[in-house]
């Protein structure tokens, strides 16, 4: 019962709520759109912190997206074994994450004491950081306990075939219920994060502009035909 | 040929009294909103000085502009598009808040409620980042009228390149005031530098502007514009810039800081170029050549081929007309007397600069000669270098030779109209000497001296059968628009979010939130402040005074 309610509902009301929600946002709040960078109070802490935190934290989404969608079988096919998989993916894995738990420690140490940064702190965002360092301390601390004691559990076998299983729409709680109890904890902190991810600043991670490389370095725009920053009432529409 | 029509401003330094009157309006017109307290679209500095934000000139260290590559080729000073991509988390070339300075406000509520005491009570500053006690160390023209220059006076950019340093003794110096809006660049390093690409330039009147809601807050821009006119608003986080007035532009008034130029040195008009040689003038191997190649970029308007190109290209009639009598067309290309603000950044700059011949005629008056002589002028234009290259280093990388004629045209007109004023017959030698007829001195003199307000401003308006609803004519509800009234105030995610709230509304609903603030930084999800500069001395604001006791 708790699994469904945990591994079937949570997962599916907190997917419906990140892309419903994106749409919504994207549509009513392009302006609050942004990354609100407080580069501009404090740069010695976040020259190191920050880049630190964001590279980091793009290996071990790289990692999530390896392991949870690939399936064990497709590597063993090319002849990968599980062990080696393993191997590589844990020392990676640990490499990112303590980049990025590094990182995320120097930010927050400066949120707190840069008085600048501090007072442009949100609740909001106060929000985003218990629940986003939550999922990353779950994540790594049960990656390392399960290694430090010598009997990793295999969650390719476990966690990767249900997440898959809720996109295929026919989820099945039992899989990860198989999983220890870090993981079961680690999934459901991640689906919350995405519940809230589109009220948060973190909406500037669908921003990433790599449509840069490839744009004409000066953009050309018509003014608006509209002219003002608000439609015409009827019947003054203009003329053309 | 591609003919393109451009808002340009050209200002005459020689009659800056640096009022600053042109910088307070602007500010209260579009960055009297907390994020932005530091922002000044419009500044003046008192030149030799650092500048605002201090040594913006230096682009060794904020590698701002354009610079030609191995291959002469032209490309972004601060790096190509994937080192901008790779270093997007940390920008290594923002400037802080401590190169402009911080913001502050005084803690006025202690002048009220002080218990009665020896002393007078004191308002001390508070930084508005902060809310904390500050010590205010820099401002936006702290250095005005060489305040502290012997202090500090040679930390000005230019001064590196010239070799005997200005003396910054009171009477050995030579002073005059620049006054800075964002250029609007023809090849604006702003935009091409920005990673969403929500920077543009108009197509109709080439006006750069920010696309408030596909900005993203990676702060590029302010990197790449080497006259660092992009800001970074701290609390939305968007860039925000200089938007040449837009909505008065196109209902044909002129900038806000034009209009309440005290001086009446600003001349609005348009410039039609080839945007098919842009790119090409941009990349002139050598910086001193870039003001000539600039020049060249410009069309005639009066050239039928040219107004033919114009009228192919979807110029309206008249806007050609417009163009045809254009003051900044006249100063630019028919009297030579203006000339672009550090062409050597290579982005093609659009507000341009009469140099002041002032500082010449000070000294020349100082030492008790005729000022107004031909002779004397000449004589001290040639003996001044040092001044002279300063403003060679301003407007023409270091080339004196532009800057000598100008002055020589500007000192030319001084006597050749002091004749003509004191009845004499004139001097047709004096216009001889600087290649000009008699006619053309007086044509220059009347542009520059008498021209009325729709000489100096022609400025053709949008084409807006609409101009109805336009903001600044107020003649329907301001509350009357999409989503309206929308009171205000802070979408869900804080105040950057929601929808875009036209300006006299947002302004409205932030003097009646900022008057009714008591803490001096706001929580960042609310927008309270009070600032006494929007108290117009009507009524009691909320906030301003503590409560009365049986009131609370
Ligand atoms: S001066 Fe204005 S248009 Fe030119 S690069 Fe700077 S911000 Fe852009
Ligand atoms: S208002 Fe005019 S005279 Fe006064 S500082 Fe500005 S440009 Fe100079």
């Amino acid at each position: 019962m708790t699994g469904t309610l945990f591994f079937v509902v949570l997962p599916y009301v907190c997917l419906a709520i990140f892309v419903l929600g994106h749409v919504w946002r994207y549509r009513y709040d392009k302006f609050g759109w942004t990354t609100r960078s407080s580069q501009l109070y404090e740069r010695r802490l976040l020259r190191i912190g920050s880049p630190l935190f964001h590279f980091g934290i793009l290996l071990v989404a790289a990692g999530h997206i390896g392991g949870l969608l690939i399936p064990e079988s497709w590597t063993e096919a090319i002849g990968v074994s599980e062990t080696a998989y393993h191997a590589v993916a844990v020392s990676l894995g640990t490499v990112a994450g303590f980049c990025t738990l590094a990182g995320a420690a120097i930010l927050i140490y400066r949120r707190r004491t840069v008085g600048p940064v501090f007072s442009a702190t949100t609740r909001n965002d106060k929000v985003m950081y218990v629940l986003l360092i939550g999922t990353i301390l779950l994540g790594l601390g049960t990656t390392i306990l399960g290694n430090l004691t010598g009997h990793p559990h295999d969650y390719r076998l476990t966690v990767s075939p249900w997440f898959r299983s809720i996109f295929y729409f026919q989820p099945d709680p039992d899989l990860i219920q198989a999983a220890p109890i870090g993981f079961r904890l680690h999934a459901t902190a991640a689906f919350i994060l995405f519940a809230f991810w589109p009220f948060s600043r973190l909406v500037h991670v669908f921003s990433a502009p790599l449509g840069y490389l490839t744009r004409p370095y000066i953009v050309y725009r018509s003014r608006d035909p509209r002219l003002g920053n608000r439609p015409a009432k009827r019947g003054w529409e203009r003329v053309q | 040929m591609r003919v393109m029509a451009q808002m340009a401003m050209v200002m005459n330094l020689d009659k800056c009294i640096g009022c600053h009157t042109c910088s307070v309006t602007c500010k209260q017109a579009w960055t009297n909103r907390s994020g932005v307290e530091y922002v000044w679209f419009n500044n003046v500095e008192t030149r030799p000085g650092q500048g605002y934000p201090r040594r913006y000139e230096d682009q060794e260290q904020w590698k701002g502009g354009w610079t030609l590559n191995r291959r002469g080729r032209l490309a972004l000073k601060g790096g190509g598009r994937l080192k901008k991509l790779f270093s997007i988390f940390s920008n290594p070339k923002l400037p802080a808040i401590a190169d402009y300075y911080e913001p502050w406000t005084y803690d006025y509520e202690t002048l009220t409620n002080a218990p009665l005491q020896e002393h007078t009570p004191v308002a001390r500053p508070k930084s508005l980042l902060t809310g904390e006690n500050t010590k205010i160390t820099w401002s936006a023209n702290w250095d005005d009228n060489l305040g502290g220059s012997p202090d500090h006076g040679d930390k000005d950019v230019l001064l590196k390149s010239i070799a005997d340093k200005v003396k910054f003794e009171f009477e050995q110096t030579f002073m005059f005031y620049l006054p800075r809006i964002c250029e609007h660049c023809l090849n604006p390093s702003c935009a091409a530098s920005c990673p969403s690409g929500a920077i543009y330039k108009r197509a109709e009147d080439g006006i750069v502007l920010v696309d408030q809601d596909r900005c993203r807050g990676w702060r590029m821009c302010v990197s790449g514009c080497p006259y660092k006119k992009v800001y970074f608003n701290h609390r939305t986080g968007k860039a925000e810039k200089c938007t040449f007035c837009f909505p008065r532009i196109e209902v044909g008034i002129p900038t806000v800081c034009s209009e309440t130029c005290v001086g009446r040195l600003r001349y609005i008009g348009l410039m039609l170029y080839d945007a098919d040689r842009v790119l090409e003038a941009a990349s002139v191997p050598a910086d001193q050549d870039l003001y000539e190649a600039q020049r060249k970029v410009f069309l005639d308007p009066a050239d039928p081929a040219v107004v033919a190109a114009a009228e192919k290209a979807g110029i309206p009639r008249d806007w050609i007309e417009a163009a045809q009598r254009s003051p900044v067309y006249a100063l630019i290309n028919k009297f030579k007397v203006a000339l672009p603000l550090h062409p050597e950044y290579r982005t093609m700059p659009m507000v341009w600069y009469i140099p002041p011949l002032s500082p010449v005629v000070d000294i020349v008056r100082d030492t008790g000669y005729d000022a107004e002589d031909r002779g004397n002028l000449f004589a001290a234009i040639e003996a001044l270098r040092i001044p002279i290259d300063y403003l060679a280093q301003l407007f023409t990388a270091g080339d004196a030779g532009p800057v000598d004629a100008t002055l020589r045209r500007l000192a030319a007109m001084r006597s050749y109209m002091r004749d003509i004023n004191l009845g004499r017959d004139p001097d047709e030698a004096i216009p001889a000497a600087v290649g000009m007829t008699g006619e053309q001195i007086y044509d220059m003199y009347r542009l520059l001296a008498l021209a009325k307000y729709d000489e100096r401003y022609v400025i053709p308006p949008a084409h807006a059968e609409q101009a109805h609803s336009l903001e600044e004519l107020a003649t329907e509800c301001s509350l009357d628009y999409e989503g309206g009234p929308g009171m205000g105030g802070s979408g869900p995610f804080g105040e950057s979010s929601g929808g875009s709230v036209p300006i006299a509304v947002e302004n409205f609903h932030m003097l009646v939130e900022r008057q009714t603030s008591d803490t001096i930084v706001d929580p960042g999800d609310k927008e309270l402040r009070v600032n006494l500069l929007n108290w117009d001395g009507k009524g009691k604001p909320e906030g301003l005074f503590p409560p009365r006791k049986d009131e609370s």
